[in-house]
């Protein structure tokens, strides 16, 4: 590598910067490269929060409309009423159940992963939750819709309902009419964020120190033990991380829930009845709509409410984080 | 190995058997605990097998030569030869701006920042827009390249709006494989009197690169799979016969052109499903979708082996 000694110089002469040496063009270069994501977040933000003021500013939709639960955003039918509960509702609805089902099988792979399988097992199970990462989410959405939403329809097509001796009905709900419904959209969703949320929780049990398991294991404890009782309260906030992450990407989440959730803008009472979410009115309804129009604007709002959470979860993740840096 | 804990000389006496059973107790849930946790594994390679073997099923019959050079038809099964097209149209596009900033600006976050205001704000810029729903930055690409830049629909739109979508990612993974390179390295270097940035460029980028390159590759798989980011900026159009003979830019007939609304593959398969025209839906559907996880099968595969040689091969010289 001739080109790296700088020869030119007389030895011992200190000659005069440069004008390049001056400047560090490269080092400005990259800086500008790194900095444009600060660039594409204040656009992003200052854009998507100027359309989404738009339906309060312009078209003077009060508050109290947008957390009412009535959408009837077309103009030849009035009265035209935006409420933005159902879309609200359904994506906190289903995000919640798919995080109920995702959670416990990613912390235990994850587990499984770092504290319990040989290099073999490892050495297959990773690179499949690589490919997993990577299959898009239309297919998933063409999965759900190919065999989750026929099984389901096929599965319990009847009122479901548990019933005891003695005390009667413990639990029961309609069956699925269709199959689109709010337990499909979860199940979906939950093998989306089970990569995401195991590989974060991977991160957090590797970075125990082994010191901590093999103290625990010398006192004579199961590894099982020394997983409940030390592994899982030593990687906490890293587990709460890997939660909120999946949350994120639950709650983004446009095309795989649209294909399969249903789509009706209700407040939903079962699992299995079909809902909407803010994504897949989003996704439905702008290509309808005419840029400028009441209708549009209330989508704008969906996505500022999409944007709002996204960001808030990025502060609790640091806020996760930085009590674990404090503690 | 839980027999590794059983206690062979546990004290015998009045309250041994109740701690004797506490003891098989928590042996026999550190076994279920076992079972369950290889039960977590085994779940995903099933999941992930019966995917790939349902697809390879349900592509049978359907994924043929003709199938990939053909144009789509509604009243045959006919191909999607323009749809392909422009998916690989796409990617190379935004590879072509995405690549050299996320490298760039890897570069920076590696070798110069420092811990400062400015780097603590690209690290929540970065964190911010990988956590933003990708139908938002679709929305974004629409209302700043559609409509107020009067593009209307075409493939740059789609590939700058997947650009500021992947750029966070691209630049997380060049920095990592910039990190990992040893320290040593660029003490050597700047050593024999190179400059800063004569040792990143010849040093340091160099000893770096199977890393880039699994990185790249990595990228240009999200890439090629995403559909909620083109939706709204490079359109939902009907894909049309392309002329590939054309190729004069400027003009939106053109297949080369970038200023034409350009349906993905990813896209193709939302379309379909929602609209739901032709006989063959199904199973054009169904071929669309094995193609698009065999692509993205060999991008992680070719990652990972690429990625390897490249190593072996550089270290070796």
């Amino acid at each position: 590598m001739a080109q790296l000694t700088s020869a030119r110089r007389a030895p011992g002469l200190r000659v005069a910067p440069s004008f390049s040496e001056r400047i560090d063009l490269p080092q400005r270069v990259v800086l500008v490269a790194a900095g444009s994501m600060i660039a594409i977040v204040v656009l992003l933000l200052t854009f998507v929060t100027w359309q989404g003021l738009q339906l309060f500013l312009k078209d003077g939709v009060s508050i109290t409309q947008i957390l009412s639960s009535t959408w009837q955003p077309d103009p030849t039918y009035p009265p035209v009423i935006f409420g933005l509960l159902p879309f609200i509702a359904g994506t906190v609805y289903v995000t919640a159940v798919a995080l109920i089902i995702s959670t416990p099988l990613s912390v235990g792979l994850a587990l499984f992963l770092s504290e319990v399988a040989p290099n073999w097992a490892k050495s297959i199970v990773q690179p499949a939750l690589e490919i997993f990462v990577g299959i898009p989410s239309v297919v998933w959405g063409w999965l759900g819709i190919t065999i989750l939403v026929p099984f389901l329809s096929s599965t319990f097509p009847a009122h479901i309902s548990i019933s005891l001796p003695i005390v009667g009905t413990v639990f029961g709900m309609p069956g699925f009419l269709t199959g689109f419904s709010w337990l499909a959209g979860s199940l979906v969703l939950s093998v989306m964020v089970l990569p995401t949320i195991t590989s974060v929780s991977y991160d957090a049990f590797q970075a125990i120190p082994q010191e901590l398991r093999t103290a625990s294991l010398a006192l004579g404890t199961t590894r099982w033990q020394t997983i409940r009782h030390i592994l899982i309260p030593a990687a906490l906030s890293g587990v709460l991380t890997a939660v909120v992450l999946g949350m994120t990407r639950a709650a983004g989440e446009a095309l795989a829930v649209q294909m399969v959730i249903g789509n009706s803008p209700t407040l939903p009472t079962a699992l299995t009845q079909p809902l909407t979410t803010l994504t897949s009115q989003i996704t439905l309804d702008m290509g309808n709509t005419v840029f400028g129009e009441p209708w549009q604007d209330a989508l704008w709002t969906m996505s500022l409410v999409l944007l709002a959470i996204s960001i808030l979860s990025v502060v609790l993740v640091r806020l996760i984080n930085a009590r674990r840096l404090g503690a | 190995m839980t027999t590794a804990y059983t206690p062979a000389s546990e004290p015998s006496g009045g309250r041994s058997g109740s701690l004797r059973g506490r003891r098989t107790g928590s042996i026999l849930a550190d076994r279920a605990a076992t079972v369950l946790l290889w039960g977590t594994g085994c779940f995903v390679l099933l999941v992930l097998g019966s995917i790939i073997l349902h697809f390879a099923l349900a592509a049978w019959g359907v994924v043929s030569v003709n199938f990939v050079v053909g144009d789509p038809s509604e009243t045959s099964l006919g191909g999607i030869l323009p749809i392909l097209w422009n998916s690989v149209y796409i990617l190379v596009l935004t590879m072509m701006i995405s690549v050299p900033l996320g490298i760039l600006g890897g570069i920076y976050m590696s070798e110069y920042a420092v811990e400062n205001a400015i780097t603590n704000a690209i690290r929540f810029a970065e964190e911010s827009i990988s956590s933003v729903p990708s139908i938002v930055v679709g929305l974004f690409g629409l209302i700043l390249f559609v409509d107020d830049l009067h593009w209307g629909f075409c493939a740059l739109a789609g590939a700058l709006a997947l650009t500021l979508f992947n750029l966070p990612l691209m630049t997380r993974l060049s920095e990592q494989a910039l990190r990992a390179v040893p320290l040593d390295e660029r003490s050597a270097s700047l050593a024999l009197g190179a400059t800063k940035w004569q040792t990143i460029r010849h040093v340091v980028v160099p000893l770096a690169i199977p890393g880039l390159v699994t990185g790249v590759i990595l990228t240009a798989g999200r890439v090629f799979g995403e559909a909620a980011v083109l939706l709204f900026t490079s359109g939902i159009g009907t894909p049309v016969h392309y002329n590939f003979l054309n190729l004069d830019i400027t003009n939106p007939a053109s297949p080369w052109s970038p200023f034409r609304p350009a349906t993905t593959l990813a896209v193709y398969i939302w379309k379909l499903n929602s609209e739901g025209l032709g006989i063959y839906v199904r199973q054009v559907v169904d071929g669309s979708a094995a193609i698009l996880i065999s692509m993205v099968l060999i991008f992680n595969l070719g990652a990972r082996g690429l990625g390897r040689l490249l190593t072996r091969r550089l270290t070796a010289a």
